[in-house]
């Protein structure tokens, strides 16, 4: 009888499985991402060394000596542990983080503009206590700028009653207001001494989130050259709930990761954060099977660092808030031993 | 939320301060290096070869020969070494790079003019 190895599922639960099943896993998720993203299947050595992460018995995994990666985290500055700027020091002292973001708990930027020159003020303070770069985080959210929570027609409503036209004015009076918020939170943490910005969960509401980032992004990229800006996805596929909104000739309903990172970089970015999200029902080498190629097509083609959402609920990290190390230890390995990442 | 953080960085990370992922970050954000131009760029500044740039006890050594900041421990002082804002002076200086709070510090003391 087949030695069975604990496991994953993608909700974290513990269950055991084959190396034979595992590699059937392995097999399934690739195949899931082919057929659903049109992208090449992984080559077999890829597969094989997928199954080797995945069917190993061992607590913990990591990549070679000598292809670590950069970690950039966000939310590290979130008042989690204590206060704002003991957290990022926490990360900076005990969690070996290579770059921390500073961020408000309501992490949008339609909230944090009201109270953009205390953020700036706590930028200027953990600048002074921090040596790692830090960045400001915060994620578009489109969704706040529309009725009740804004003034822009909700386009959640109009859309099922049919009335597409004013759901797609709803939406394009939604990115011009969020761009301006972008912006305007941008300059002021980066004349704050902020190391960069982390447009984070782009395209959460789908193609008009995503076009108000990219043109958010270009017009920081026009003023401060060396500004880190890092565009994190929402998702691996942009939705169109607006459908005929275009950056530079490109439609963005529709997009997958390596078309996302193209807009991205033409945009201004530096760092760009594709996400793939975790299906609970399916095991943890499926779903990092998936991700990886998902995503590789992604790398391939990237000019600028790729750095992968790799965390709860993505990139082949189990759905759960207490995540096994066994499980965020495979996941890592995976996507940067698969993929060769710029960074986490 | 503390093993996420953690499982990361021991099982794929640069190493933050302990060792150099905090330069090598700082030449993705601000030039978008690309992680073996960045890790070459700064192995180069450092005089290390990028695969070294993970190893703590080998940075530990070149961060406190250069004045780049190190970690402190309670059984581990550094009190005649730079402070965080000292240390990214030396940092903006080793990589060729304009540190912004380090420009606001320029700017803002009078003793630089």
């Amino acid at each position: 009888m087949a030695q069975r190895v604990p496991t994953r599922m993608g909700d974290g639960s513990l269950v055991q499985m084959t190396r034979a099943e595992i590699e059937a896993e392995v097999r399934a998720g690739v195949e899931a991402a082919v057929k659903r993203a049109k992208v090449p299947p992984l080559a077999e050595d890829e597969i094989e060394h997928l199954v080797d992460i995945y069917a190993s018995p061992a607590r913990f995994t990591g990549v070679d000596i000598g292809a670590e990666v950069v970690l950039s985290y966000d939310g590290s500055g979130a008042k989690t542990f204590a206060s704002r700027l003991q957290d990022l020091q926490t990360y900076e002292q005990c969690f070996a983080a290579d770059l921390v973001e500073l961020c408000h708990n309501d992490y949008s930027f339609k909230a944090v503009k009201t109270i953009t020159a205390y953020e700036a003020q706590s930028m200027r303070e953990a600048q002074l206590a921090l040596t790692v770069p830090i960045q400001y985080g915060a994620m578009p959210n489109l969704g706040l700028y529309c009725r009740p929570d804004g003034p822009a027609p909700n386009w959640a409503e109009l859309l099922p009653a049919g009335r597409f036209d004013e759901a797609r004015a709803g939406q394009e009076e939604a990115v011009e207001l969020a761009v301006t918020d972008m912006v305007n939170v941008g300059v002021d943490l980066a004349e704050a001494g902020a190391d960069g910005i982390d447009f984070d969960t782009a395209a959460a509401a789908g193609d008009a989130d995503f076009l108000a980032t990219l043109k958010a992004s270009e017009a920081l990229r026009a003023r401060y050259p060396e500004f880190g800006i890092e565009i994190g996805m929402a998702g691996e596929f942009v939705l169109g709930m607006h459908g005929e909104l275009e950056y530079d000739g490109v439609r963005l309903a529709g997009l997958w990761p390596r078309e996302q990172l193209e807009v991205a970089t033409k945009a201004g970015a530096h760092m760009f954060g594709p996400a793939v999200n975790v299906n609970t029902g399916k095991s943890a080498a499926w779903n990092a099977a998936r991700a990886c190629a998902l995503v590789k097509p992604c790398v391939d083609a990237a000019t600028i660092p790729i750095h992968m959402n790799v965390g709860m609920g993505v990139g082949g990290v189990p759905m759960t808030t207490y995540n096994p190390v066994d499980a965020v230890s495979r996941a890592s390995r995976a996507c940067v031993d698969i993929l060769r990442l710029d960074g986490l | 939320m503390f093993a996420m953080p953690v499982a990361h960085a021991c099982a794929s990370g640069l190493g933050g301060m302990r060792a150099a992922g905090d330069l090598v970050a700082r030449m993705q954000m601000a030039r978008g290096m690309r992680l073996a131009e960045a890790k070459a760029y700064v192995a180069e500044r450092l005089g290390v070869e990028p695969s070294e740039l993970s190893d703590s006890v080998l940075m530990n050594e070149r961060r406190g020969d250069l004045g780049l900041g190190r970690l402190t421990t309670f059984e581990i002082s550094h009190p005649d070494e730079p402070t965080a804002i000292e240390a990214k002076t030396n940092i903006g200086d080793l990589l060729d790079l304009e540190i912004p709070a380090v420009r606001l510090l320029e700017e803002r003391v009078h003793r630089s003019r």
